[in-house]
């Protein structure tokens, strides 16, 4: 008679979402609206854009995501249903999973499939394509980990917001050039397995030791 | 079942009330009174298990136990039935279904509404029913009976009644004069600490 | 108890510490300050300059021992408060804490000072090489945890949190070492540097280097027990033995 967790606090975040869809849609134009600024800003001679492609893109997405991520646990804080999820005993780490796995279904997810149009406004070079997507694939669940800790450690203050900022930026420095190395190498024609494999294996580090942090975090949030 | 040995908690370095000793035992009903302020709320939680003491310990042998905080843990967007649904997949559920649980707390009309749309009084019925719905042998009650009217405060001795009768305890927080009319209890007044100067 | 766990309990106690820390201090601040003078003079007087760089090597007495500073006190500020979360001891999140803005500053001096010099070299103030790069990202890393620990009402939650977050950026350290160094060399050759890489320092040069680096850590060390014996007073201004001391200060 002891319940579960994590299926349940995935269906039920996912239908969270949906019922604010136009909410869960914001970080995505934000995305659209950030990029397109830099044609305008920068001049839309097709090299300069080819050149920058993948940081405009892989920067846009990381500020997407800080901004999507402020609300993971606030709610949750605000209503007492993150009180109820610690008493009931199962483990946080888990909880903490389920949520940041809805959060990047709802919000990472999209971005990398938004990532092919961006592709082309940027004038992203060829063979550049498949590359920039598995890197956005593998990585924002990473950021998604990594931002969450960042979120859970400033859930209880007020302004957590800009705070979040400057707590997980430092953190996506390596994820950023790794990324945009991978996909800078594959359009020059250069080798970028490896750095994809090092993401990918950032990934699995992230997926084993993140969930603890968070949990610790929320723990700490909620006295 | 529930135990608290000197209990103490600090805020700035300063303890919030006097040092607090407990001993709950089965059928045990613990009302814990005091002023506006005195730390009711605090010391619930760190009997709850959401604080942690600064001195003292607390010990829970209680192998289940259910908390009401002063926020409900209801989610707004979604419907009585869906709130209590995922509550009862959390906690496990006993044999009440969740439409007699509904019924129970008085919730019929409202149980496809957002838990946004309710009253306060109805947001409280429905989490008193996470308590029907998913029994535990210890209850850990912050202020049930506030928002509550005459027949809410009602339901919730009903509750205590069962509660006790099947064995379990329940400590819960009180200010002023509701306390359940025809069950015997015990009560622990939390007194503020002195502030030295 | 174990003489090795009394110890450590003895450590965190608040009047012990003030007074280990009344003792020690002073000795430390005095070492410093004749260190940092000796040091200064023979690395800004004596010590000869570099064949390639001039007398602009000299900035190297104080930028390299800086930035050895930035990471060691990152990282012990980061066992501060892994040893503040899971044993609960007050004392090292003070010292933890304390440490923040010491370890900071020292970031910003080595900001500063590799900046200057690489002026001649370079002829602009700022170059993204790998060390002023890793440099800028450590200043972040300092000034979240900070922020994160001034953010909060209570104190002593804020230096938890503050401690979880120190933990999480020392973990990642390494991993942002590496990565900054690694993307340094797909964009530029390597920068000149007197120290590490394949150039060997010569003794003449090493020596005021050396006695620099003693000099801020024993700084370290002064700072750190100065601020704890404040912040000690502060929160235990209540408690007897403060009010003692107190009284024992105006007799």
């Amino acid at each position: 008679m002891s319940g579960q967790v994590f299926l349940p606090l995935l269906k039920r975040d996912l239908l969270l979402a949906f019922r604010r869809r136009s909410e869960v849609l914001q970080p995505l134009i934000f995305l659209l609206v950030v990029v397109s600024l830099f044609p305008i800003g920068v001049g839309p001679g097709p090299q300069i854009l080819a050149r920058i492609a993948v940081g405009v893109i892989w920067i846009a997405a990381l500020l997407a995501t800080v901004l999507s991520l402020d609300s993971l646990f606030r709610s949750d804080f605000e209503d007492g249903s993150l009180e109820q999820l610690v008493i009931s005993g199962h483990p946080l780490a888990l909880v903490a999973l389920a949520k940041v796995l809805a959060h990047w279904l709802v919000a990472g997810l999209p971005l990398v499939l938004l990532s092919p149009l961006l592709a082309v406004w940027m004038n992203l070079g060829e063979g550049g394509l498949m590359v920039l997507v598995i890197s956005l694939a593998l990585g924002t669940p990473i950021l998604s980990l990594l931002g969450a800790i960042g979120s859970a450690l400033t859930v209880s203050l007020r302004g957590g917001g800009q705070l979040l900022s400057l707590l997980v930026f430092p953190l996506y420095v390596p994820i950023l050039i790794m990324a945009t190395s991978a996909v800078t190498s594959a359009t020059d024609g250069l080798p970028y397995l490896g750095q994809l494999g090092l993401i990918a294996a950032g990934l699995v580090a992230a997926l084993t030791l993140a969930p603890w942090a968070i949990a610790a975090a929320l723990k700490l949030s909620l006295e | 079942m529930l135990q608290a040995n000197q209990l103490l908690i600090e805020r700035h370095f300063e303890p919030v009330f006097a040092p607090v000793d407990l001993q709950v035992q089965a059928r045990e009903l613990w009302l814990v009174t005091g002023a506006n302020g005195a730390g009711k709320t605090t010391l619930l939680r760190l009997l709850a298990g959401l604080l942690r003491p600064s001195n003292g310990s607390v010990r829970c042998t209680a192998p289940a136990m259910r908390f009401l905080g002063h926020a409900l843990g209801l989610k707004e967007d979604l419907t009585v039935t869906e709130n209590l649904a995922f509550a009862a997949a959390l906690n496990g559920r006993g044999d009440l279904s969740l439409d007699d649980a509904i019924t129970e707390v008085g919730l019929d009309e409202a149980r496809f509404q957002a838990a946004r749309t309710l009253s306060a009084g109805q947001r409280k019925r429905c989490a008193l029913a996470r308590l029907l719905l998913s029994p535990a042998t210890l209850w850990l009650l912050d202020e049930p009976y506030a928002n509550l009217d005459a027949q809410g405060v009602g339901l919730v001795d009903r509750l205590l009644e069962g509660q006790l009768s099947r064995g379990g305890s329940c400590v819960m927080s009180t200010h002023g004069a509701l306390r359940p009319p025809d069950l015997p209890y015990r009560e622990l007044v939390v007194q503020r600490a002195v502030a030295r100067v | 108890m174990s003489r090795v766990k009394k110890a450590f309990h003895q450590f965190g106690s608040p009047p012990w510490l003030f007074r280990f820390a009344g003792i020690l201090s002073p000795i430390l601040w005095v070492a410093c300050l004749g260190l940092t003078a000796w040091g200064l003079y023979w690395g800004v007087f004596l010590a000869p300059a570099d064949y390639l760089q001039g007398e602009s090597v000299r900035i190297m007495y104080i930028h390299v021992p800086a930035a050895w500073m930035s990471m060691m006190i990152y990282a012990l500020m980061a066992l501060f408060g892994f040893i503040a979360l899971v044993w609960h001891i007050r004392a090292t999140e003070i010292l933890a804490m304390a440490s923040a803005p010491i370890g900071a500053a020292f970031t910003l001096i080595a900001l500063i000072s590799g900046s200057l010099w690489g002026r001649p070299t370079w002829g602009t103030y700022w170059v993204w090489d790998a060390r002023l790069t890793s440099e800028l990202v450590l200043l972040f890393l300092y000034l979240g945890v900070m922020g994160l620990y001034n953010a909060f009402d209570e104190p002593r939650k804020g230096a938890r949190a503050a401690a979880l977050l120190a933990i999480v950026g020392v973990v990642n350290l390494p991993i942002i070492h590496f990565s900054v160094k690694w993307w340094n060399t797909l964009h530029q050759p390597a920068s000149i540097s007197v120290v590490g890489g394949s150039s060997s320092i010569d003794s003449s040069m090493l020596w005021p280097l050396l006695i620099m680096a003693v000099a801020t850590k024993l700084y370290y060390g002064a700072n750190l027990l100065t601020r704890t014996r404040v912040r000690l007073v502060e929160e235990n201004r209540n408690k007897r033995w403060v009010r003692d001391w107190i009284e024992g200060k105006k007799g």
